[in-house]
């Protein structure tokens, strides 16, 4: 296939020549950068449908690579590697192999919706980068991300009770990724927090983590969402 | 005057509580009225999306069916960001999709849960004040001006994106914009604030990993204080308690982890309408806050 993109040009094929001439034409000055061209032949077909499968990324076909969705991020701000306009070109392609060199950062996505907010397809940009991300995780690419941690962690508390309680979620989470709570930036901050707090509120958090909050009539609720999860992804990915 | 139920959420119980305290005072000194909402569950958060996107559906859709079926409610006030989105999109996806209603419908069944119907509408605690009082029932209601304390608001993500879940929004004069919301803006000014003009408004403050990538979350943090500090802000107001949290948290972090200090104030759009309606300081929680704003509003005259 022709390769439009500058993303997929190899550094190593690129080659500038001081002066050049072809065909008798002496082309040297802006004409004197030639890339090697190379064939990919390893993309998959099938990948497309396999990640429009994850809810939420049902439309990537859609995409026309207006590049709003980059122009909008608020990661390629912060790293101009990150740049969901060229992933969903990836995807689109099937190209894999491609989209793995960019693994460690796809989970990065911080949900703000500009993009989708933006996307003039509605592509869900931001639900196709949780695809991504999950799709990665799913097929052992990449461990288990930092962020589908703390999604869990809240799934659990909630799918147990009906409701979360954010200091547990807190400590809990600390404990799963293996950090320390003595971080000094988190005892600075317990220290600001109690500095004008009443005694009586410190007993009500006390309280509030030892009895979390509950949802009286959750009942069977859990179990049933729980069982429907599991039923839609047997579904979608075997 | 229209009663809503008041959905407060997980978090305004655990770290958002001087927010929820702030709001019953308010919403208590002006006489307006709501109750709250009978035995809620949790709306999904950010992250149980990312679970199952249905999920996050049928949560919050669940709360909006407790209010209609169960307490006869037709309008559910949030004040949280992350569940007012979330109850948003729900009443949008479930008006716009069969699938997903029979979905949610079917799995309350099964449940035994109140089943979602429709006839009921989401809005925000900062829309609400705006449709029951506004500012010029601020301006005939403040007993103490915040003295031109300069402001910088600060909605965050979920308030206003994606707009296509806010379909009432960018409907002209009198309606909120998505792309520079002034609500705060409007309410606070009635309130005797100067609000700056913030180039950040709707930035994002990587609130969804605050702490799974808090790096990423500390840079952002930092963009949104050293923005409103460059705008000549004394106060960031904010709406949304993962916003208030995740500022609060990495203003620390940034002095503590990367030696960069910034002093700007952080403090609930609520907190500053509750002191020029008269009521203390400690009714409104600002003492709990982790931004220390006492001394500040104490010079500032305001408490």
């Amino acid at each position: 296939m022709a390769i439009h993109e500058k993303s997929l040009i190899d550094a190593e094929r690129i080659s500038t020549k001081d002066s050049l001439v072809i065909d008798g034409v002496d082309v040297s000055g802006h004409w004197n950068t030639m890339i090697s061209p190379r064939t990919l032949t390893d993309y998959d077909d099938g990948f497309e449908a396999k990640i429009q499968k994850y809810a939420g990324a049902e439309n990537v076909h859609r995409c026309w690579q207006c590049g709003s969705c980059t122009n909008s991020c608020t990661m390629y701000a912060q790293n101009v590697n990150f740049n969901p306009r060229y992933w969903i070109y990836l995807t689109r392609l099937g190209l894999k192999d491609e989209l793995l060199k960019d693994k460690d950062i796809i989970w990065q996505c911080v949900s703000c919706n500009k993009c989708t907010n933006i996307c003039p397809k509605d592509v869900k940009p931001e639900s196709v980068m949780k695809a991504l991300s999950h799709w990665m995780e799913d097929e052992g690419h990449t461990e288990e991300t930092a962020s589908t941690k703390f999604d869990k962690e809240f799934w659990d508390q909630i799918s147990e009770r009906g409701r979360i309680e954010d200091s547990a979620v807190l400590q809990n989470f600390f404990q799963k990724t293996g950090q320390s709570l003595n971080q000094d930036w988190l005892v600075e901050m317990v220290k600001r927090m109690i500095k004008h707090l009443p005694f009586v509120h410190l007993f009500h958090s006390g309280m509030h983590a030892l009895f979390p909050p509950k949802t009286k009539s959750w009942g069977k609720t859990g179990e049933v969402l729980k069982a429907y999860v599991k039923e839609q992804k047997e579904a979608s990915h075997g | 005057m229209a009663k809503v139920a008041y959905y407060p959420g997980c978090a305004l119980e655990g770290t958002g509580g001087p927010y929820d305290r702030s709001t019953r005072a308010l919403v208590g000194e002006l006489n307006l009225q709501m109750e709250n909402l009978r035995d809620y569950n949790c709306c999904g958060a950010m992250e149980v999306k990312n679970v199952h996107p249905m999920l996050q559906t049928y949560l919050s859709a669940r709360n909006l069916a407790i209010a209609t079926e169960q307490m006869g409610f037709d309008t559910v006030m949030a004040p949280c960001n992350g569940c007012y989105h979330n109850l948003k999109k729900a009443e949008y996806e479930l008006a716009t999709s069969e699938e997903s209603l029979n979905t949610v419908q079917d799995l309350a069944k099964k449940a035994d849960d109140p089943v979602f119907k429709g006839n009921v509408r989401t809005i925000h605690l900062l829309e609400w004040l705006m449709e029951e009082v506004g500012p010029d029932g601020f301006k005939s209601r403040i007993k103490k001006s915040l003295n031109g304390i300069k402001i910088a608001n600060y909605y965050g993500c979920m308030y206003t994106r994606p707009r296509q879940i806010y379909p009432e929004k960018d409907q002209g004069p009198g309606s909120e914009s998505t792309y520079k919301p002034h609500f705060m803006d409007d309410l606070l000014g009635a309130a005797g604030a100067e609000n700056v003009d913030f180039p950040l408004k709707t930035a994002c403050c990587g609130g969804a990993h605050t702490l799974s990538d808090a790096d990423t979350s500390t840079q952002l943090v930092l963009n949104l204080l050293q923005a409103a500090e460059d705008s000549g802000a004394e106060v960031i107001a904010t709406e949304c308690p993962t916003c208030h949290s995740g500022l609060e948290m990495h203003q620390v972090r940034a002095e503590k982890t990367f030696g960069i200090k910034t002093n700007v104030k952080i403090i609930y759009f609520t907190q500053l309408l509750g002191l020029a309606m008269g009521l203390s300081a400690r009714k409104l929680g600002i003492h709990e806050n982790i931004s220390d704003s006492i001394d500040f509003l104490k010079n500032k005259g305001v408490i």
